[in-house]
C-alpha cells in the first residue's frame, strides 16, 4: 500500500484491496486442495460450510448451493477429502476461504486426481467433443472385441451378441487389460483393429475392478489412441458406476460389457418384425398400384364391355329401323300414288271398254253359235241367229234381211226385229 | 441377387426399394420388379438372420503380419 500520501483508509476499503489481491492471483484460483472436514455445518441456506485441515494449518471453506447439489457422496467431520476451488475473501468477518466447487473423497487419492487433470486437458483439446463421435453401424457385419480373450467379458459379450444378432461376426483380439503394460497393448491392439480393414465397430473394455485394475483405460495414450481410431469404438469398462477416461473419448459409453453387446448389434428379433413391416409395406405398394392400374384399365375397358356394345347395338337398330320406317313410308307413298294412277287408268279404260259402250245404250251383236262379233253386214246372212247384247242383257234375234250401205255414215244396217240393234252396230262401227 | 451380400447391405436396399415405391414414380414395370427384388431381399435377410451361427475368430499380428484363427474360450 503506498505510503507517500498521508491517508487513513476504512478497512472496507483495505479489505476489499485484499480481496482484489487474491481473487486475481491465478495461483489461487482454482486449485486442488486435500485435507480432512471439521466443523461440518449443512446451512438451512443450503450452503456447506466446513474447514480443511491437515497437521499443520486450517483452511475455512465454503461450497455453496449450487455447487453442492449434485455431490454423489456426503461429507463429514474427519473425512478426507480432495476439494477444488478458489481463494476469496469474506469481507463482513475479514477472512479468506475457500470457495469449492468440487469436492471428492480422500480415499482415490493421487490417481483420482490425475484422472480428473487428464479429463479436464483432453476436454480443452476437444477430444470428448460430439463433433468427433463416429456414428456406428445399425447392422454390423463384423464386431472388433479388445479385452482379455480369458476375462468374463468376453463371455458375456460373445454370449450375447450370439442371442441377439448372430450374423455380425466377432473378432476378438487379445489384450491384456490390466497391470503395468496393459495401456501399451490396448494401444496396439486398437493399431491392429484399424489395419484389419474388415470391422465394422469395436468394443474395447473389460470387466469391474478396483480403480487400479481399470487405470490402462484411464492412461492418455489409450484415450488418444481411442480418439484416432477410424473404427468407431465403444467404451465397456468395469460396472455402471465406474468411468473413465476412455469413456470420455469412445464414440459410445457402455456402462457394463455386456450392455456394449446389447447396444452394438440390434435384437434379430425386432429386425425380424421390421423386415415384415418393410415387406408388408412393398405389397401394400404393390396392391395400391395394381389397383391404381386396375381403374385406368377399368377406363378403358368400359367400352368393351357387352353392355355398352349391345347398347350401341341398339342405337344402330333403332337407326335402322328409323331408316326403314321411313323408306316404308316412302314406298308406301309411291304406291298410293301408283294405286291412284292405276284407279285413274282402269277408270279410263272402263270408258274405253265395249262394256262401257253399252251402258251408254250401244249393243253388241254376236253371231250365234260361234258368238263371233258382227261389225260388219259381211259378216252375216239372212236367217242367222244372232245374240244382242245389251247393257242389261240380251236378245235372241233372226237375221231377216241384210242391206249394205255405203260406208260408215250409218245408213247401212242391219234390218233386226230390235230398230236399236241397227243403230248400236252403227255406233260401234262409228268408233 | 447375390448370396455375398452382406446383411446390412440387403436391408438397405430393401429400404430403398421400400422408399422407392413409396415416392410412386415408378412405372408398373419397375414397380413389379422393385417388388419382386424387395420380397427376395426380405427372404435374404430373414434367412441370416435366422439361420447364420456365429463366427467368431481372433486377430493376432505375428512377424508384422496380420491373421485370423478360431478363438477358444477355455
Amino acid at each position: 500500500m503506498p505510503d507517500t500520501n498521508f491517508k487513513i483508509y476504512t478497512i472496507k476499503e483495505v479489505t476489499l484491496y485484499i480481496k482484489d489481491k487474491l481473487t486475481s492471483d491465478p495461483g489461487l484460483l482454482n486449485i486442488w486442495i486435500e485435507g480432512e472436514v471439521s466443523n461440518f455445518v449443512h446451512h438451512t441456506s443450503g450452503h456447506f460450510y466446513f474447514t480443511l485441515k491437515d497437521e499443520h494449518s486450517q483452511l475455512p471453506c465454503a461450497m455453496f448451493r449450487w455447487a453442492n447439489e449434485d455431490l454423489k457422496f456426503k461429507i463429514e467431520d474427519g473425512m478426507k477429502i480432495i476439494a477444488r476451488g478458489s481463494i476469496d475473501v469474506y469481507t463482513p468477518q475479514g477472512r479468506y476461504n475457500l470457495v469449492v466447487s468440487e469436492v471428492h473423497p480422500k480415499g482415490i487419492g493421487e490417481l483420482y486426481l490425475k484422472f480428473l487433470q487428464l479429463k479436464e486437458k483432453l476436454a480443452k483439446e476437444g477430444l470428448f467433443d460430439v463433433e468427433f463421435k463416429k456414428p456406428l453401424p445399425r447392422y454390423p457385419n463384423s464386431v472388433g472385441v479388445i479385452t482379455s480373450p480369458t476375462g468374463a467379458a468376453i463371455k458375456d459379450i460373445l454370449n450375447i451378441m450370439n442371442r441377439r444378432f448372430p450374423s455380425a461376426k466377432v473378432l476378438v483380439i487379445p489384450t491384456m487389460v490390466q497391470g503395468e503394460n496393459a495401456s501399451e497393448d490396448i494401444v496396439r491392439s486398437i493399431g491392429l483393429l484399424n489395419k484389419y480393414k474388415n470391422v465394422d465397430v469395436a468394443i474395447l473394455g473389460r470387466g469391474g475392478g478396483s480403480i487400479e485394475d481399470l487405470w490402462p483405460f484411464n492412461e492418455e495414450i489409450v484415450a488418444r489412441a481411442i480418439f484416432d481410431s477410424k473404427v468407431p469404438i465403444i467404451s465397456a469398462v468395469g460396472h455402471e458406476t465406474d468411468f473413465t477416461i476412455a469413456d470420455f473419448v469412445a464414440d459410445l459409453r457402455a456402462a457394463t460389457p455386456s450392455a456394449a453387446a446389447e447396444l452394438v448389434v440390434p435384437d434379430k428379433n425386432d429386425v425380424i418384425r421390421n423386415i415384415a413391416i418393410l415387406r408388408e409395406t412393398i405389397y401394400q405398394y404393390l396392391f395400391s398400384i395394381l389397383r391404381l392400374q386396375n381403374k385406368h384399365f377399368e377406363g378403358v375397358s368400359h367400352l368393351l364391355k357387352p353392355k355398352v356394345l349391345l347398347n350401341r347395338i341398339i342405337q344402330y337398330q333403332q337407326h335402322t329401323d328409323d331408316l326403314t320406317s321411313s323408306l316404308l313410308i316412302q314406298i308406301q307413298h309411291k304406291l298410293e300414288i301408283s294405286y291412284g294412277r292405276f284407279n285413274a287408268l282402269t277408270e279410263m279404260l272402263d270408258a274405253v271398254s265395249p262394256l262401257a259402250t253399252l251402258k251408254r245404250g250401244y249393243s253388241i251383236t254376236l253371231k250365234l253359235p260361234e258368238e263371233h262379233a258382227i261389225d260388219t253386214v259381211e259378216k252375216t246372212k239372212e236367217g242367222d241367229e244372232v245374240k244382242v247384247i245389251l247393257q242389261d242383257g240380251e236378245m235372241r234375234c233372226n237375221v231377216e234381211k241384210v242391206i249394205r250401205t255405203h260406208g260408215y255414215s250409218g245408213k247401212e244396217a242391219l234390218t233386226c226385229k230390235e230398230v236399236k240393234n241397227e243403230t248400236e252396230k252403227e255406233d260401234r262401227k262409228e268408233k | 441377387m447375390e448370396e455375398e451380400i452382406s446383411f446390412e447391405e440387403a436391408l438397405k436396399r430393401l429400404e430403398e426399394i421400400v422408399d422407392n415405391l413409396e415416392k410412386g414414380q415408378l412405372s408398373l414395370d419397375e414397380s413389379l420388379k422393385k417388388f419382386e427384388e424387395g420380397i427376395k431381399l426380405s427372404k435374404l435377410c430373414n434367412k441370416k438372420l435366422v439361420e447364420t451361427q456365429q463366427k467368431v475368430e481372433k486377430l493376432m499380428e505375428k512377424n508384422g503380419k496380420l491373421l485370423t484363427e478360431p478363438l477358444t474360450t477355455e
